[in-house]
């Protein structure tokens, strides 16, 4: 298709124009969180201050709330790549009835809409659950975030590592079996290697969408607890705090794009073997 | 070779998993062996652990929350009874007023959707065909990259870019408007053009991800056949592009829309006062009330069309392109 100049530089402009459009409010919470001011008013680009960066250093709230939501992310990532590469496991090797249904299942979590997931898991999770023989019932806290973050995590490492084991010939582990290793050496020395960064790429991935998580995450975790996006959501309308969530803003900015570049080199690593 | 063929106990050998060619007999041997050939067992074992917890945890809340919107609300302790009733049901259906909000957040989510396609459509195109080979990749992790910037961190940021002048929300009363107010002297201000502005800027690396992977899909030779035969740019975008990107499209709606259809936090962080604009508001309002049986009730509401709509983009084939 031969495009007139004008029409190419038409896209130019738009592609250009969207990049802008998807970085400038990242550039400007950056900016609004050197702002010598405590308002919320755009500053310019004139006086710089790190004195919020130290407020924010010194203060509990946004700390206390960051490890939780590193503990959080860490347990859900574990729980996830678990489950994942176990469904892609079974996804790959076997055929069995209701294929499609499973993977329609796993996606289901991040189809339907976080606050049906979250009023579903809190609904669940605050009941006496009576099995006959024995009742119990799930509370709130670590443990109900964990699980419900698992949740939807699930997807994300299974879709990575699922990916990597249908782009992988099945010739090779035919190959490790037909030069005598059994399963536990195929698995060490053919199946590992192979999905090695597909995993830490889908671990990367299921870690940032578990830090990130605000709706599912304000109905499981129960009064009390705090992650960094609930610090977030519940100090973002009081203007005395409003110069530390910039800063706490930025914070998660600077640490989870690298993250999600690096998973995505990760994840892209495997094309050229 | 033949000769080597002959020794070679593998090709001979009646144990197709091996033999004695692989050295000393393994401690893991004996679970192999009760592994090959049983594929039940496989499955089981592969796929027993996420199914169960896949069935147990999810499905089975989603069930639970569907029994709960048939309990009783205690007049006395505001709290859910075991006593069922179809009230909360009837009312969620046929009450205009959740009637209106949940075809209002229907047409935020169109809107967003159809805004997304518009802009993610040059753009791809742009990086798929247009764009130096060598950048290509760049330009598309630079586009998705901001999906991991944080949802949060978004929505505040956005909150702080449209920040009207002089208003109650501004500023801490300092005068002064957020960024596009300042820089440009315009701004939307917090209300339902923010909400859409928002939710495109949250959810465009979604469309663009598809279309992309479509378009870089596309034989050059189609396009250039339509050429030949005298279709003009446009005429092949419409006739031959557009039908063969209709399943990346559908699928990249499907996060456009039904990500739009249950958000809650956006119409809180960009449209201050309007507590009940949105769906997600509402539900959440109502579990806030307190009356949990009827905002089960209402998440009927999006988990029916999210359902409907995932269907209907399966037919387009968008399962395919995700």
């Amino acid at each position: 298709m031969r495009l007139s100049r004008f029409s190419r530089t038409a896209l130019f402009v738009i592609t250009i124009a969207t990049l802008l459009f998807l970085y400038l409010p990242l550039l400007v919470v950056g900016r609004l969180s050197f702002n010598p001011q405590k308002s919320v008013s755009w500053p310019g680009w004139s006086g710089f201050s790190t004195k919020w960066w130290g407020k924010a250093w010194q203060a509990d709230g946004p700390r206390d709330a960051l490890i939780n939501s590193c503990k959080v992310a860490f347990a859900a990532m574990c729980v996830a790549l678990l489950l994942g590469t176990l469904a892609a496991m079974a996804m790959t090797r076997f055929k069995f009835f209701g294929r499609n249904a499973v993977s329609f299942l796993l996606v289901l979590p991040i189809a339907l809409p976080g606050i049906v997931t979250g009023i579903a898991l809190q609904n669940t999770f605050s009941r006496t659950i009576d099995l006959w023989l024995f009742s119990f019932r799930v509370g709130f806290g670590f443990h109900s975030l964990i699980m419900a973050h698992a949740t939807f995590c699930v997807v994300v490492a299974y879709n990575n590592v699922v990916a990597r084991l249908r782009r992988s010939s099945p010739n090779l582990l035919e190959a490790s079996a037909d030069l005598g290793a059994h399963g536990s050496q195929t698995f060490r020395y053919i199946t590992f290697p192979l999905v090695r960064s597909a995993l830490l790429a889908g671990g990367i991935l299921a870690f940032a969408l578990s830090f990130d998580e605000i709706v599912v995450t304000t109905f499981t975790a129960g009064s009390g607890f705090q992650t960094l996006p609930i610090w977030i959501f519940s100090n973002f309308s009081r203007p005395n705090n409003v110069p530390i969530v910039n800063v706490v803003a930025t914070f998660v900015m600077i640490v989870s794009i690298p993250l999600a570049w690096l998973a995505q080199r990760l994840s892209d690593g495997g094309t050229d073997n | 070779m033949g000769e080597c063929l002959e020794h070679t106990p593998v090709l001979t050998g009646d144990t197709p998993t091996g033999g004695q060619a692989s050295g000393p007999a393994h401690p893991l041997r004996g679970i192999n062996r009760v592994f090959h050939g049983r594929r039940r067992l496989g499955v089981a074992s592969t796929l027993g652990l996420p199914l169960l917890w896949m069935l147990v945890v999810y499905v089975g809340s989603l069930l639970l929350l569907i029994v709960s919107a048939l309990y009783t609300l205690s007049s006395k302790t505001q709290k859910p009874t075991h006593e069922l009733t179809s009230a909360n049901l009837t009312a969620a259906f046929t009450n205009w007023d959740y009637v209106w909000v949940m075809l209002r957040t229907t047409l935020v989510a169109v809107a967003v959707t159809v805004v997304c396609f518009l802009i993610a459509l040059p753009v791809s195109f742009f990086i798929a065909k247009i764009a130096w080979r060598r950048v290509r990749r760049g330009l598309v992790v630079a586009m998705l990259m901001p999906l991991w910037a944080g949802y949060l961190v978004k929505g505040y940021a956005w909150r702080a870019m449209v920040a009207p002048s002089g208003g109650k929300f501004a500023a801490a009363g300092k005068g002064g408007g957020g960024f596009l107010d300042s820089t440009f002297g315009w701004t939307p201000g917090y209300g339902r053009v923010a909400i859409v502005i928002t939710l495109v800027y949250f959810w465009l690396p979604y469309m663009v991800l598809p279309i992309y992977a479509g378009i870089e899909r596309l034989s050059p030779s189609l396009l250039d056949a339509a050429g030949d035969l005298g279709a003009r740019p446009f005429r092949t975008f419409r006739s031959v592009m557009l039908p063969l990107l209709l399943p990346s499209v559908a699928a990249g709606s499907i996060f456009t829309f039904s990500l739009t259809l249950g958000d809650y936090i956006v119409p809180q962080l960009v449209n201050n006062g309007k507590e009940k604009y949105m769906f997600g508001t509402l539900i959440n309002s109502t579990l806030g009330a307190p009356n949990q049986p009827l905002a089960a009730a209402l998440t009927l509401w999006p988990l029916l069309i999210v359902v409907l709509y995932l269907f209907a983009m399966k037919r387009l084939g968008a399962f395919e392109n995700l």
